[in-house]
C-alpha cells in the first residue's frame, strides 16, 4: 500500500505543478491546493502508516500497550490542513482582486510590477 | 437555496451541530477531536445556517461580528499559556490541573482552556473569511 | 589605548546629536580631540624609544580568535603621531575651509570615524581586528570622497575608490585567514616568532599575493593607482589627511608590519621592487601632464608611495630607515602642499596651474609655506627632504649588480617629484599677479597657520635630524626587525657620490621646472592614450560585468511565474534525479504490502486517481472544484483507514468549507482560461510528470530507510503521565508544542484579517471606479 500511496502523492504533485504552470489564475489556485494535499499526504506517508492503530492511549492504561501510528506527523498535518485553508482563501481573494484591477486572467500579462500600484 | 426543508432543518441543525462541536472540543484530550476540529464543525454549522436563511439572519443570530472571536480566542489561549507563570511559578505552557475528574472532559486543566482558545480562533477565522467573501461576491 | 581609538568614534556619534552646535564658531573646538590624542601619544615616545612595546588586550569574540589586542611599538607610534598630529591641523583647517557649510558636522563625523579607524588599524595586534579597522577606513574614505554628494563625478569617484579599496580589504581578509590558519594564531607579534614556519608553508606564496593585493590597492600602486586621482574630488582637507598623509599609507604600514613575518624571500623583494619602481616612475611622469594642482599632487603622492614600496622591497637596513624617514618627510611637505592648494582653491576659485601666478603678493605666509614645502620635496639641503633623498640613494647604491638601474630610476623619479613640488608650491606664487586675482586676500590664520607649521617643522627637522632619529625612526626600524641604531641620520655626509647624485637631481629638476611648462595641450595629448590606461581596462571590466548581470537577471527574473516555477522544478528534477540514479542500489519496494491491501483501499485510491485526472482535464471551473472536493474526501478516507481519526475529521471539515468557499466565489472568479497551445501543454506535462515520478521515487527511497522515532515515542510515552491526555495528537498540539500552535492560530488570524481587509479596503479613486 505504501507504493500505491507514493504513486498517489507523485500524481498529486505532478497535477499540482501542471496546474500552476497553466497561465490561468483559477488553475493556479487549484494547483496550489493539490500541491498542499500532496505535501500533507507525503509527510503522512513518510511517518510510516499503520492500519487500525490510532495514537490514542486505550482505556485505563497510562501508556501504549500495542503498536500505535506516529502522532507527530499527524499533529503537523492537522495544523497544516487548517493553515492551508487560510492560504487558499487568501489566494482566492487575491486573485479576485488582481483580476478586477488588472482586468486579465492571464498570468503572463501580470509580469510587470510598476504599472499597477 | 432558501428551500423550506433546508431552512427548517438548519434551524434544528444549528444548535445540534454547535453542541456536537463543543462535545468534540471537550473530549479532544482523550479521544479524536479538539479545538481545530470543533471550531471547524461549529463554523460549518453557521455556514449551513447562512446557506438556508441568508447571511443577514445568521449575522443577526450571531449578534456580533465573528471577527471578534479571533482576539478573544487568542487571549484565552495566551492566558492559559501564561497561567502557570502566574499561579504556580512554573515555565510557560506547563500544564496545571484541577485534581478531580469530570465527565467527558476528564481532568480539567490549562490545556483545555488553550484548546478553547484554538476553537474560538478557528471559528472566528473561518466565519470571517466566508462571510466577507460571500458578502462581496 | 582602547579609549584613544574609540574617542574618534565616540566623537562622531556625539556629533550625530550635538552636530548643530558645532557648525558655527565652535567647529574649531573639535580639533581638541586629535590634539589631546597627539599629546597622549607623544608621551609614549620615551618608553618606545627604549625599545618597550606597550600592550593592551580586551576580549571580544574569543571563540573566533578575535580579540582587541593593541600593541604600541615604534611603527605604530610613528603612524599614530602622524594620524593625530596632521589630524589636529586638518581639523582646525577644516573649520575655516568649510566654514558655514550645511553639513560641516557630518564632515567632522566622518573625519572622527576615520581617525578612530586608522588608529585602530595601526595599533591592532590582532590581524582580524586590524582587518575590521582597515575596512572602516575604506568606508569613511568613501563617505568623504563622496561628500559633495550632489556632484556626479564625486559619487562616481567614491564608488570607484570603495570598489578598489574594498576588494583589497577582501584580499586582506583572505590573507589574514590563511595566515591565521598557517600560524595558528591571529596575533601579529606572535607571528613574527613563527616566521620560518610561515615562509616554509605551502601557502606562503598565496599569503604574500593576498597581502600584496591588499597593500597595493590601498596604497594606490600600479595598476590599481587610478582611484587616488579620482579621490581628489573630495574637499581638500580630506585629500590632505586621507589620501596623502595617512590612509593611503595603510598599505605601506601593512607591508612594513609584515616585513619581519613574510619578508626576506625573493618573491617578496622582487615583486615590491618591481611594482614600486613602476609605480613611482609611471606616476611621476604623469605629473608632467597635469594642470590641476590636485592632480599634480595626487600623482606625485602615488609616486612617493611607489618609492616607499620600492624601499620596503629593497629591504636593507638603509632602505627601511629611508622608508621610515620618507614617511615623515612626505607627510610634512605633501600635507603642506595640499593645504596650500586648498587655500588657493578656496580664495581664487581655481586650481588650474596655468592660470595661477603671483599670489605671493596677496598671501605671503601661504607663499612661504609653499616655498618651504617645495624645497623640502625637492630635497634641498637643509630640509628634511634632503635627508630622506640621501638615504634613498644610499640604499639603491648598495644593491650590487642592479644598483645602476635602481639608482637611475630613483633619480629620475626624484627629479619629477621635485618638478611636481615646484609646480604646486612655487609656481602659483611667482610671476605677475593676473588682473582677476587682485581682490584675492589672505584667509584667516586658522587656514594659513597649519601649512606654515608643517613647513617650518620640515625645515627644523632637516637641520636637526636627531629630533626624529632616536625617538621616531630608530624604533620603527627596530619594529620591522632591523637594528635601528646602525644608521645615523645626518644632514651632511661629506663630499661623496650620494651628494653628487643629489646635486644632479636638483640641477636637472630646476632645468625641467624652468623649461617645461604645464599646459592644457599636453594634458590633451596624454589623454589620447587613456584607452590603454588601467582605469579604462578595469572600469571597462566593471561595466561589462554589470551588463552581464543585467542580462542574466533579465533572463531569469523575467516576471513570468511559470518560468520561475519551471526553472526551479527542472533543476530539482535534474539534480535530485541525477543523485538518485548515480548512487542507487535499487528502489526498495515492499511487495508483500500489496497482499495486505483490501478492496476498499484500492477503490479509494482508484477514485482519487480518477479525480485528480478530472481536476486536471476539467473544462469548467465547477467540474474542477467538484473533482477537487472528491480528492479531498478520498484523502479523508485514507486518514480514516490509516489510523488518523483527528486528521480525517479536520480534512473533512476543511474540504467541505473549501468547496463552499469556491461555490460562493465561483461566479465572481475569472473564466476558466485555456491559453496554452498543445506544445506548451506537452512540455509542462513532461516536466510535471517527471517531477511527480521524482517525488514518488524519493518517497520510496525514504521508506526503505530505517526511521528514528525517538521524539514521537517520547510524546506517546509521556502523553498521559505528563499531560494527562490520551489523544496524543491533541496533547502534542495543546501541550507539548503549545507555543507552536499558538503561533499557528495567530497566523490564521492574520490570514483572516488579510482576506477581510483585501475585500473591504478601497485604496484609490480609480480602484473605486473599477468596482462600479
Amino acid at each position: 500500500m505504501e507504493v500505491l500511496l507514493a504513486i498517489i502523492v507523485g500524481t498529486l504533485y505532478a497535477a499540482g505543478i501542471y496546474m500552476i504552470l497553466r497561465r490561468s489564475l483559477v488553475k493556479l489556485i487549484i494547483g496550489i491546493i493539490l500541491l498542499g494535499n500532496g505535501a500533507n499526504l507525503l509527510i503522512f506517508l513518510l511517518g510510516r502508516i499503520a492500519k487500525g492503530a490510532p495514537p490514542i492511549i486505550p482505556g485505563d492504561s497510562k501508556v501504549f500497550l500495542e503498536a500505535y501510528s506516529d502522532p507527530l506527523p499527524q499533529a503537523l498535518i492537522l495544523t497544516a490542513i487548517v493553515i492551508s485553508f487560510g492560504l487558499q482563501s487568501f489566494a482566492i481573494v487575491l486573485v479576485k482582486r488582481a483580476h478586477k484591477v488588472v482586468k486579465t486572467d492571464d498570468l503572463d500579462e501580470m509580469n510587470a510590477t510598476d504599472e499597477y500600484s | 437555496m432558501k428551500t423550506l426543508i433546508l431552512r427548517t432543518a438548519s434551524n434544528y441543525m444549528l444548535p445540534l451541530l454547535l453542541v456536537f462541536s463543543v462535545f468534540i472540543l471537550l473530549r479532544g484530550h482523550y479521544l479524536p477531536g479538539g479545538g481545530f476540529v470543533g471550531g471547524l464543525i461549529a463554523s460549518i454549522a453557521f455556514v449551513l445556517h447562512a446557506f438556508a436563511n441568508g447571511l443577514g439572519d445568521t449575522r443577526k443570530l450571531l449578534k456580533f461580528h465573528p471577527g471578534f472571536l479571533m482576539p478573544a480566542g487568542l487571549s484565552v489561549a495566551f492566558l492559559s499559556g501564561i497561567s502557570p507563570i502566574i499561579f504556580t511559578g512554573e515555565p510557560l505552557m506547563t500544564g496545571i490541573w484541577y485534581p478531580d475528574s469530570l465527565p467527558i472532559v476528564g481532568n480539567l486543566g490549562s490545556a483545555l482552556f488553550f484548546d478553547i482558545g484554538v476553537y474560538l480562533v478557528v471559528l472566528g477565522v473561518t466565519l470571517t473569511i466566508i462571510f466577507s467573501i460571500s458578502e462581496s461576491a | 589605548m582602547l579609549t584613544a581609538i574609540l574617542s574618534g568614534f565616540i566623537f562622531s556619534i556625539f556629533l550625530v546629536f550635538a552636530g548643530k552646535f558645532f557648525k558655527g564658531k565652535l567647529a574649531v573646538l573639535s580639533s581638541l580631540v586629535p590634539l589631546a590624542l597627539f599629546i597622549y601619544f607623544l608621551s609614549f615616545i620615551p618608553q618606545v624609544a627604549n625599545g618597550e612595546v606597550i600592550r593592551q588586550s580586551h576580549e571580544w569574540v574569543p571563540s573566533l580568535g578575535l580579540n582587541l589586542d593593541f600593541a604600541l611599538d615604534g611603527l605604530s607610534l610613528l603612524f599614530s603621531l602622524l594620524i593625530t598630529g596632521i589630524g589636529f591641523l586638518v581639523f582646525a583647517y577644516t573649520a575655516a575651509y568649510l566654514k558655514g557649510h550645511d553639513y560641516l558636522d557630518r564632515f567632522y563625523g566622518y573625519l572622527g570615524m576615520f581617525m578612530g579607524a586608522m588608529l585602530g588599524l595601526v595599533l591592532s595586534d590582532n590581524l582580524l581586528s586590524m582587518f575590521i579597522f582597515w575596512e572602516l577606513t575604506s568606508i569613511s574614505s568613501f563617505f568623504l570622497i563622496g561628500f559633495n554628494n550632489t556632484s556626479e563625478a564625486s559619487r562616481k569617484s567614491a564608488v570607484l575608490a570603495l570598489a578598489i579599496t574594498g576588494s583589497g580589504g577582501f584580499l586582506l581578509l583572505a590573507g589574514a585567514l590563511l595566515l591565521g590558519g598557517v600560524a595558528g594564531t591571529y596575533s601579529i607579534s606572535e607571528m613574527v616568532g613563527l616566521s620560518d614556519t610561515i615562509i616554509q608553508s605551502e601557502y606562503y606564496v598565496w599569503i604574500v599575493i593576498l597581502i600584496f593585493g591588499a597593500a597595493f590597492t590601498k596604497s594606490a600602486q600600479f595598476p590599481f593607482h587610478f582611484w587616488l586621482p579620482g579621490a581628489m574630488k573630495a574637499p581638500t582637507p580630506v585629500s590632505t589627511y586621507l589620501h596623502s598623509a595617512t590612509m593611503v599609507k595603510a598599505g605601506i604600514y601593512l607591508l612594513l608590519r609584515f616585513t619581519p613575518v613574510l619578508g626576506g624571500e625573493d618573491i617578496w623583494n622582487t615583486t615590491l621592487i618591481t611594482v614600486g619602481g613602476i609605480t613611482m616612475f609611471y606616476a611621476a611622469v604623469h605629473t608632467l601632464f597635469r594642470t590641476d594642482l590636485k592632480g599634480v599632487l595626487a600623482y606625485s603622492t602615488i609616486s612617493v608611495l611607489g618609492i616607499l614600496v620600492f624601499l620596503i622591497g629593497l629591504g636593507t637596513q638603509y632602505a627601511l630607515t629611508a622608508a621610515a624617514v620618507y614617511i615623515i618627510v612626505h607627510a610634512l611637505y605633501k600635507a603642506t602642499l595640499f593645504l596650500v592648494t586648498g587655500i588657493i582653491d578656496h580664495e581664487t576659485g581655481t586650481r588650474d596651474v596655468t592660470r595661477l601666478a603671483g599670489l605671493r603678493k596677496v598671501m605671503l605666509p601661504v607663499a612661504i609655506a609653499g616655498f618651504l614645502a617645495a624645497l623640502s620635496s625637492a630635497g634641498m639641503p637643509p630640509f628634511v627632504g634632503f635627508v630622506g633623498k640621501d638615504l634613498v640613494y644610499e640604499s639603491t647604491l648598495q644593491m650590487g649588480s642592479w644598483s645602476v638601474v635602481l639608482t637611475a630610476v630613483a633619480i629620475a623619479t626624484n627629479i619629477l617629484v621635485l618638478y611636481a613640488g615646484f609646480v604646486a608650491g612655487i609656481k602659483p606664487f611667482t610671476g605677475k599677479l593676473p588682473e582677476g586675482f587682485s581682490k584675492v586676500h589672505l584667509p584667516g590664520f586658522l587656514m594659513w597657520l597649519p601649512p606654515v607649521i608643517l613647513a617650518v617643522l620640515g625645515l627644523i627637522v632637516g637641520i636637526f635630524p636627531s629630533f626624529i632619529d632616536g625617538p621616531l625612526v630608530k624604533p620603527v626600524v627596530d619594529a620591522v626587525g632591523m637594528d635601528g641604531s646602525a644608521v645615523q641620520l645626518k644632514l651632511w655626509h661629506g663630499f661623496n657620490l650620494v651628494l653628487g647624485l643629489s646635486a644632479l637631481t636638483l640641477a636637472v629638476g630646476f632645468l625641467l621646472y624652468f623649461f617645461f611648462k604645464p599646459s592644457k595641450n599636453k594634458e590633451r595629448k596624454i589623454a589620447r592614450y587613456d584607452f590603454m590606461a588601467p582605469i579604462t581596462l578595469i572600469t571597462g571590466f566593471g561595466d561589462s560585468f554589470t551588463r552581464f548581470s543585467n542580462w542574466w537577471t533579465r533572463i531569469f527574473q523575467n516576471g513570468f511565474l511559470r518560468n520561475y516555477v519551471s526553472t526551479i522544478i527542472l533543476f530539482l528534477v535534474v539534480l535530485v534525479g541525477y543523485s538518485l540514479f548515480t548512487d542507487h542500489d535499487g528502489i526498495p519496494i515492499d511487495f508483500s504490502s500489496f497482499s495486505r491491501m483490501t478492496y476498499y483501499e484500492m477503490i479509494i485510491m482508484g477514485i482519487m486517481f480518477l479525480a485528480i485526472i478530472f481536476v486536471v482535464g476539467a473544462r469548467s471551473r465547477l467540474t474542477a472544484v467538484v473533482a477537487m472536493g472528491v480528492v479531498g474526501y478520498a484523502i479523508c478516507l485514507m486518514f480514516v483507514i490509516y489510523s488518523a481519526p483527528d486528521l480525517a475529521m479536520t480534512q473533512f471539515s476543511i474540504d467541505t468549507l473549501t468547496v463552499i468557499l469556491f461555490v460562493l466565489v465561483l461566479s465572481s472568479l475569472p473564466k476558466y482560461l485555456s491559453i496554452s497551445d498543445y506544445k506548451m501543454k506537452a512540455i509542462d506535462g513532461v516536466l510535471s510528470i517527471s517531477f511527480g515520478i521524482l517525488i514518488t521515487l524519493v518517497a520510496l527511497e525514504v521508506l526503505g530507510e530505517p526511521v528514528d522515532k525517538e521524539i514521537s515515542n517520547y510524546y506517546a510515552d509521556n502523553a498521559y503521565i505528563l499531560a494527562k491526555g490520551k489523544n496524543v495528537v491533541n496533547v502534542i498540539l495543546v501541550d507539548f508544542r503549545g507555543v507552536d500552535t499558538f503561533m499557528e492560530i495567530a497566523v490564521l488570524t492574520i490570514a483572516a484579517i488579510g482576506v477581510f481587509s483585501l475585500l473591504k479596503l478601497r485604496l484609490r479613486r480609480d480602484d473605486r471606479e473599477l468596482k462600479d
